[in-house]
């Protein structure tokens, strides 16, 4: 760091990162004080909640295990339903590998453990327009996009938590979660593909709905991501 | 909700190492060896697979509502989708599904 670090903040990777990730304080604060009155709602205890927030750190499948066991769906299926939600990480994971690759073993631990959509979306954005990065700077920035939500994610989920022992059974909060889950696919349906996937998940979905809790949902997903799959086949072949 | 502490810590601590093994996986342990295509574009489409599949029959048949469909949570699912895939922006979609239900919510319990 120069004497000029003071002046200008932004020109250090990490505050770069820092002032890249702050507009997301918008969104954490919302989601985060939402699991903390929902999962409340449901019956977990305070310790369970930030429990699950500060293991797990993942909002959609956060949600998704919650109401599966609202549903108390088996013990397997919470966990197969709600990890298959966090699957998709495990592609930013790999499209990480050639920024971060050869970070230190230790480093790319915590990028894993704070790799969330916002973090990765955000500093895949800059490492791609700017190739001349250095692996530590990349690191640097990584945690700098982290800093700004990680405290407001844990902090409002305590809010939630308080919030939510104060709120009455009339205000229907049973509610709040699909129409969460609804807002964050709508802006997802992105393709025909992303459209069909999601119409084969509700379809199998609802007509499955007898099964035991969770089990259709499986075969629904299953499904799905096939004919998302064979549909982007079909398309780039029509294209060509 | 009718697990034991026991069981609700179980889902907590192996959601959290099954997550952190996921986000870890080709960064940490698998490295630089590419992942089939085919399965990348599986991938892809976990979010859209799972999410609509567990919210259709809680929109259609909602267990607050006693199972019945509502008209209510209905327009207040459709607006929430609409406004999403319009602004292409979730805290816009949450906020419009969740003005939606509790103002038609509020209306149907006036008349």
């Amino acid at each position: 760091m120069t004497t000029s670090t003071m002046k200008t903040p932004a020109k250090s990777p990490y505050w770069a990162g820092v002032r890249d990730g702050a507009p997301f304080i918008l969104m954490a604060v919302p989601f985060a004080t939402l699991f903390g009155v929902i999962a409340t709602d449901a019956g977990l205890t305070l310790a369970q909640t930030m429990g699950f927030t500060i293991l797990v750190i993942a909002g959609a499948a956060q949600f998704a295990a919650v109401q599966l066991m609202v549903e108390n769906a088996s013990i397997a299926f919470v966990l197969l339903a709600a990890l298959a939600v966090n699957l998709r990480m495990a592609m930013y994971s790999a499209s990480l590998v050639p920024y971060l690759g050869s970070a230190p073993l230790w480093k790319r631990a915590c990028i894993a453990y704070l790799n969330f959509d916002q973090t990765y979306i955000t500093s895949v954005a800059r490492y791609e327009a700017r190739p001349e990065m250095t692996v530590s700077d990349r690191v640097a920035y990584f945690f700098g996009v982290a800093t700004p939500i990680t405290p407001f994610w844990f902090g409002m989920t305590l809010v939630g938590i308080l919030a939510g022992q104060a709120i009455p059974e009339a205000w229907a909060l049973d509610f709040i979660m699909p129409i969460m889950f609804l807002a964050m696919v709508a802006p997802m349906l992105k393709s025909l593909a992303h459209v069909a996937a999601a119409a084969m998940s509700v379809g199998v979905a609802l007509v499955l709905n007898g099964l035991p809790a969770g089990t259709g949902l499986l075969i629904a997903a299953g499904a799905a991501m096939l004919t998302g799959a064979l549909v982007e086949v079909w398309m780039e072949r029509r294209r060509t | 909700m009718t697990y034991s502490d026991a069981e609700i810590w179980t889902i907590i601590v192996i959601m959290g190492i099954g997550t952190f093994v996921i986000r870890f996986s080709f960064l940490g342990l698998i490295g630089d060896r590419p992942m089939p295509a085919f399965v990348l574009r599986l991938l892809r489409y976990t979010p859209v697979a799972v999410l609509p599949g567990m919210v259709a029959p809680l929109v259609l048949w909602p267990g607050a509502a006693g199972g019945q469909t509502d008209p209510v949570r209905l327009l207040a699912a459709g607006a929430t989708v609409l406004i999403g895939a319009l602004t292409r922006n979730v805290l816009w979609a949450i906020t419009g599904g969740i003005v939606t239900f509790y103002s038609l919510a509020g209306l149907t319990a006036l008349l």
